[in-house]
């Protein structure tokens, strides 16, 4: 594994001018909570190059199939059926085996299940919202679920979010720690959501939306979406600065 | 032209938005069945080594007002100053110790408790050891990107002044915001301010 370990040293800068930036007004509630002062530059240390290890023995059965974990015997939850699925990789391409994935989303309707959700579209009592996995040797995973719905939400007066999967991500650093969304292709939402627009450019928005996947789609039963995600990459440790003879 | 390097871009963030905890700490928002228990509640058990303590604290928004939506996250060495973790190669750490903890805040006040034991001294890349701490990240709604900080201790007071971090820092006067307050035997106080007076240092890491 000699490729593995010359690759192990800090993560390559985060492009801060691809990502969002902490104060985006046409999202309001990022107006109060956004730093003024400028972030601090730390090259990586021992404390953000390593992180904690999730292993494969504590996902349940049902844990990356939200049609199943939260329903009641012999009942499934209202909705399209999809399958997603798609791989980790870093920036360099590599798998990233081992990576945790936790996933969130609303139901058919758009209704969230958590008590401080207003929004009048009914809760479905078969569907929980909530699943996990990990990824495998080549950085693959595979979730079950229904598509949700968009939503309203209080920012401007009709301020909708496009239908999404929130996924949060657990790398091998605690410096690739992420947040995301993801988005489904073709919908107009996606272009008019102050979320989505607070990403600078179109190319980033794009590479958070999953194409439809006609060839992983189970005939006469789940149409599927592919959706990869990418992690820092780190530079690599063979040369790195260190005294001589040592 | 010239050849391409090829790489890709990494996923651009987005906000954990208000239902955070429904995909990370599903227990606690009463989402109960799906898993035994929420991620990152225990960091320790009664057999780790080390000086047990509590970190409390909330993180605050530009107007004073604690959020009740935030997730925060701790990432801390073991008593020896060992990560567990497969990218730390210098030993193995405390089999019984995790180093990572995750708290939803209290739902009525937004304080977040942390009960661990105060981490030993890992080395800064040119081997210079830093002063014990703990990595923070933090995402709410309203926070488009995750935030990374460290805690470090009142009490630690020469390791602080020789920190390689800290002695980098040009505005000395945020400092203190890095540090928690000791507010009894083991007792820590941490708060974090995301915006305006007193706003907390947070790193680019
Ligand atoms: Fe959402």
């Amino acid at each position: 594994m000699a490729d593995k370990d010359a690759h192990n040293g800090a993560f390559y800068q985060r492009d801060r001018e691809w990502h969002p930036p902490a104060y985006a007004p046409i999202y309001k509630t990022s107006v109060k909570r956004s730093p003024n002062a400028a972030l601090i530059s730390l090259d990586n240390t021992i404390s953000e190059i390593t992180g904690p290890v999730f292993g494969h023995n504590m996902i349940g059965e049902y844990d990356n199939d939200l049609i199943q974990n939260y329903a009641k015997a012999g009942e499934l939850p209202i909705g399209q059926r999809i399958i997603v699925h798609g791989r980790v990789l870093d920036e360099d391409r590599r798998p990233v085996p081992g990576a945790l994935l936790e996933f969130w989303q609303a139901n058919a309707g758009g209704r969230y299940r958590h008590k401080k959700e207003t929004y009048l579209a009914p809760l479905d009592p078969n569907f929980g919202g909530c699943g996990r996995t990990i990824t495998a040797e080549d950085g693959s995973y595979r979730l079950r679920t229904i598509k949700p719905g968009p939503y309203p939400w209080p920012n401007g007066v009709n301020d909708w979010r496009p239908a999404h999967i929130h996924f949060s991500v657990f790398g091998h650093g605690f410096a690739q720690r992420l947040i995301t969304q993801m988005y489904f292709e073709g919908d107009p939402l996606i272009w008019i959501c102050p979320i989505v627009k607070t990403i600078p450019s179109k190319e980033a928005i794009e590479s958070l939306i999953a194409p439809i996947d006609m060839e992983n789609t189970i005939p006469m039963d789940a149409r599927a979406y592919k959706f990869d995600i990418v992690l820092r990459g780190r530079r690599s440790t063979m040369f790195e600065n260190r005294m001589e003879g040592n | 032209m010239q050849q391409k390097l090829d790489r890709l871009k990494e996923s651009p963030s987005q906000t954990a938005g208000p239902y955070v905890h429904i995909g990370c700490t599903p227990n606690f928002t009463g989402i109960h069945g799906i898993y035994d228990e929420d991620l990152g509640t225990r960091i320790i058990n009664d057999k780790t080594k080390g000086e047990r303590i509590t970190i409390r604290g909330r993180v605050f928004d530009g107007t004073g007002t604690p959020l009740r939506d935030a997730l925060i996250e701790i990432w801390h060495a073991d008593a020896n100053g060992i990560y567990p973790s497969p990218e730390d190669k210098r030993g193995e750490a405390d089999p019984n110790f995790r180093g990572w903890g995750r708290s939803p805040g209290d739902m009525e006040t937004g304080e977040f408790v942390f009960e661990t034991i105060k981490p030993g001294v890992a080395p800064f890349k040119d081997g210079r050891p830093m002063a014990p701490h703990v990595t923070f990240w933090v995402v709410a709604r309203g926070i488009n990107i995750g935030l990374q900080t460290r805690m470090y201790f009142s009490d630690e007071k020469a390791a602080n002044e020789a920190d390689p971090i800290l002695q980098r820092i040009e505005h000395k006067v945020r400092i203190p915001t890095l540090i928690a307050e000791k507010t009894g035997d083991g007792e820590y106080r941490f708060d974090i301010r995301l915006q305006g007076d007193g706003e907390t240092i947070f790193f680019d890491i």
